[in-house]
């Protein structure tokens, strides 16, 4: 081996190694980054409220209301966690697409049809005991929303169709599926004429975990499922041998390949194990929080869930805490829109603001200068 | 032909077999095609089609063109078939395309044909809507031709789309349509700036500065709509372009009001395409683009400023993402609704993919489009038994089905996403 391949090859270990884990290691991009860029948005979002006629009085009502609505209170908490579970689990499936080099916008499409599967076998099966029947309606979340996936992977290798086209075609045609299961007889819910699913059955429910404290928390046990999704992908990535071909082609497919890597295989198994992901937070959805289907129930999971992924830097511990950090924006939010009359859109600016300043870590370094001790030259290496 | 594939060097096998893949994946979709015709279009119960093809009001009435049905749809399937049985043993894998644009034609009158069996139908109407529906995505479609075409990813089309269509409302109830129309186009370049400055100059991740616009734009025309207007309802009330007829050609039957009774902003897309094209294939600083798009080491190399190109295209695109964007209020409602876009852009960046990165392409495919939603509101009318939600799907399937089997691999700029670093 020459010393240039030498070099070439270091080269790329060192590349792999970064994705493994982000290069910014040091503390002050950790911490210090994310603190600033959560600080900066705020500061953003306030000002965007008094541009348009917002009271500084009831400004600081709705950060109040913010802090006190995610993490103020034991409910507080329910809801933050309630409202990151599914961000958390579609986020880890786009996260896995992005490791492999695929740019999965189809989640939106995923979450639903993993949903309307769960919905579907969560109110058929009476009679089971709850130990058969809710592994029974997760297992069609997911197994439906992994073959949904799976079609813009099969695509992708079978014929080379772009995966944002197809995922976003996808998504549009879930849209319709939807619209229409909704309205078939065996779907919808007896006596209505407006599309709505019947309700799941109390044996296909996921059980709320603190209902022995207050009946009123609404955290439920897809928060575990969450964590142990959070905790398999990590395993798969940085453990396995097909974790680590994921990240070969994401890096250099054409490396991958010559290696000896099977990327139409690849391809398949990561947009399956994406859509699997999403299925299950539509499954989540449906089976822990909304207990029916309804016209749009995914609520934009699938989209937040790219803003979640790219947060976390495609790490699944990065996507846990981004996830968690935008459900305690959206449960806050709702606490802020109720307490102070500012519509919980605001949060949509607020988010996009933070992705903005972490994304571009310089920007936050311009804002704030006395808060790093000058090593921007050192981060280079 | 047979000598060309004996004496033709092993290196282009690979295409050649390509090409007869192809050749076959269309034959089966033709055939299929043929299949579902026969099997439900060409069974209808006797009736004539009748297409309006003039409205009350047109200075040349044309008489109503009538199809029998029956024997039409059944002369349908014939062309069908014989078309899939010539690209299934084709042996070159030449015109697989020209077959398939052919066929699904042929498919969809058929379609129609079944559809309107029996009743009437107005081809005038649905054509012209057709155009009003496909602007906003050609738009969005050209805006990523212009952003992708210098190598910039541009998953921002959606936000700056809805910016346009917010701005043009706002400026537009306050000071008329044509401020309004020029502070969209203005608010869509400085998206375009924005996007450029992240990508080029700071050189954040292509996609995250893409999703960074469309979420904060999201959010921020929420948050107005639903702090502000929702109070001041004279600041969402913008007058609307009005249609203004071109004298002799708005008199051509069937296609003069499709083209030439519409409103400034379909001429003003339908000029941008012609534009556009004219000036990224046949002009010096076309071509300058293009190479950086393609190679901008080798651009940079000859003197072309690879930064400052990329920032005038990603910034001309988002220009023209807002002028699409005002279309939805000053050239439709007059009003802004939250999220109104509602998914047009992604449409339009599918429709640059299927159009193969070209101005024209991105066009025809957003006409596709256009088609497809127009056709599903009036079948709405006609009754058919498929449920409508089929019908709406349809044009995404068969987007599907043409990319998989036909522009799969068709490229893009070579050096698309990467950002650019001078030496």
């Amino acid at each position: 081996m020459s010393e240039q391949q030498q070099a070439q090859t270091e080269k790329l270990a060192h590349q792999l190694l970064q994705r493994a884990a982000p290069s910014r290691t040091v503390y002050e991009d950790l911490i210090i980054v994310p603190v600033f860029a959560i600080v900066a948005a705020l500061i953003l979002g306030g000002l965007v409220m008094l541009a348009t006629n917002v009271s500084l009085e009831a400004i600081g009502k709705s950060y109040v209301a913010l802090i006190y609505g995610s993490v103020g209170s034991l409910g507080a908490w329910s809801e933050t966690l309630t409202a990151a579970t599914p961000l958390v689990l579609a986020g880890l499936g786009v996260a896995m697409g992005f490791r492999a080099g695929f740019f999965n916008i189809g989640a939106e499409g995923q979450v639903l049809m993993g949903g309307m599967a769960a919905v579907i076998a969560g109110f058929s099966f009476a009679g089971l005991p709850i130990y058969i029947h809710l592994p029974l309606a997760l297992m069609a979340g997911i197994l439906v929303g992994g073959f949904y996936a799976g079609i813009a992977g099969w695509l992708r290798a079978a014929t080379g169709a772009h995966e944002v086209i197809s995922t976003i075609m996808l998504n549009l045609i879930s849209y319709r599926l939807v619209d229409y299961l909704l309205k078939v007889p065996f779907i919808q819910k007896s006596g209505r004429s407006d599309p709505i699913s019947n309700a799941v059955l109390d044996s296909a429910q996921l059980p709320r975990l603190l209902d022995w404290i207050d009946p009123n928390l609404r955290v439920h046990g897809g928060l575990i499922i969450m964590l142990l999704a959070v905790w398999f992908c990590y395993w798969l990535l940085f453990k396995t041998t097909i974790g680590f071909e994921f990240r070969a082609s994401g890096e250099n497919a054409d490396a991958a390949r010559f290696a000896g890597m099977r990327s139409g295989l690849i391809v398949v198994l990561v947009m399956a194990l994406a859509g699997a992901l999403a299925g299950l937070a539509g499954a989540n959805q449906v089976l822990g929080v909304l207990e029916r289907a309804s016209p749009g129930f995914s609520a934009g999971i699938g989209f937040n869930a790219i803003s979640v992924a790219l947060l976390g830097r495609s790490h699944p511990i990065g996507v846990l805490i981004a996830g968690l950090l935008f459900g305690a924006l959206e449960a806050g939010g709702r606490q802020m829109q109720v307490d102070a009359g500012v519509s919980l859109d605001l949060i949509g600016i607020v988010q996009s603001l933070i992705i903005a300043f972490i994304a571009a870590p310089l920007l936050v370094r311009a804002v704030f200068p006395w808060g790093f001790r000058g090593k921007a030259a050192s981060r280079k290496e | 032909m047979a000598m060309d594939a004996v004496a033709s060097p092993s290196s282009n096998r690979k295409l050649d077999t390509s090409a007869l893949r192809q050749s076959k994946i269309t034959g089966a979709i033709l055939l299929f095609l043929a299949l579902i015709t026969a099997l439900i279009f060409a069974q209808v119960e006797g009736g004539d089609a009748v297409f309006r093809l003039s409205r009350p009001t047109d200075t040349w009435a044309l008489p109503n063109l009538v199809v029998p049905a029956g024997p039409f749809n059944w002369v349908a399937v014939a062309i069908l078939t014989f078309l899939g049985v010539r690209q299934w043993m084709s042996k070159t894998g030449k015109g697989a395309s020209l077959a398939l644009g052919l066929g699904f034609a042929i498919f969809i009158a058929a379609f129609l044909v079944w559809a309107t069996a029996g009743k009437a139908f107005s081809l005038t109407g649905m054509l012209q809507a057709t155009m009003v529906r496909a602007v906003p995505i050609a738009m969005g479609g050209l805006a990523g031709v212009l952003s992708e075409r210098v190598a910039v990813v541009n998953i921002g089309i959606e936000g700056i789309l809805l910016s346009g269509a917010f701005t043009g409302a706002l400026v537009g109830s306050l000071l008329g349509n044509w401020i309004g129309l020029i502070a969209a186009i203005l608010v869509g370049g400085m998206f375009g700036f924005i996007l450029a400055a992240l990508v080029v100059t700071y050189r954040v991740d292509q996609i995250i500065a893409g999703v960074v616009i469309n979420l904060f734009v999201l959010g921020l025309t929420s948050y107005v709509s639903s702090q502000v207007f929702s109070e001041y309802r004279f600041l969402n009330n913008a007058p609307v372009f009005r249609a203004i007829n071109i004298p002799i050609l708005s008199d051509i039957p069937v296609i003069g009001p499709m083209f030439f009774q519409q409103n400034i902003f379909v001429y003003g897309a339908l000029i941008m395409v012609a534009a556009a094209t004219y000036y990224l294939f046949y002009t010096k600083h076309g071509l300058h683009a293009r190479s950086v798009g393609e190679h901008p080491q080798a651009a940079d190399t000859l003197g072309i400023n690879v930064y400052r190109v990329r920032y005038v295209h990603v910034i001309m695109g988002g220009m023209v993402a807002g002028f699409g964007g005002a279309f939805l209020t000053l050239g439709l409602v007059g009003r802004f609704d939250d999220n109104m876009t509602n998914g047009r852009g992604f449409i339009g960046l599918a429709a640059m993919i299927f159009g193969r990165w070209h101005p024209v392409g991105a066009l025809m495919a957003a006409l596709i489009f256009g088609f497809a939603d127009s056709l599903q509101q009036k079948m709405a009318l006609l009754q058919t038994p498929i449920p409508s939600e089929f019908l709406a799907m349809a044009p995404y399937i068969a987007t599907i089905v043409v990319v998989a089997g036909i522009v799969g691999r068709s490229r893009m700029p070579a050096a698309d996403g990467k950002p650019y670093i001078k030496e």
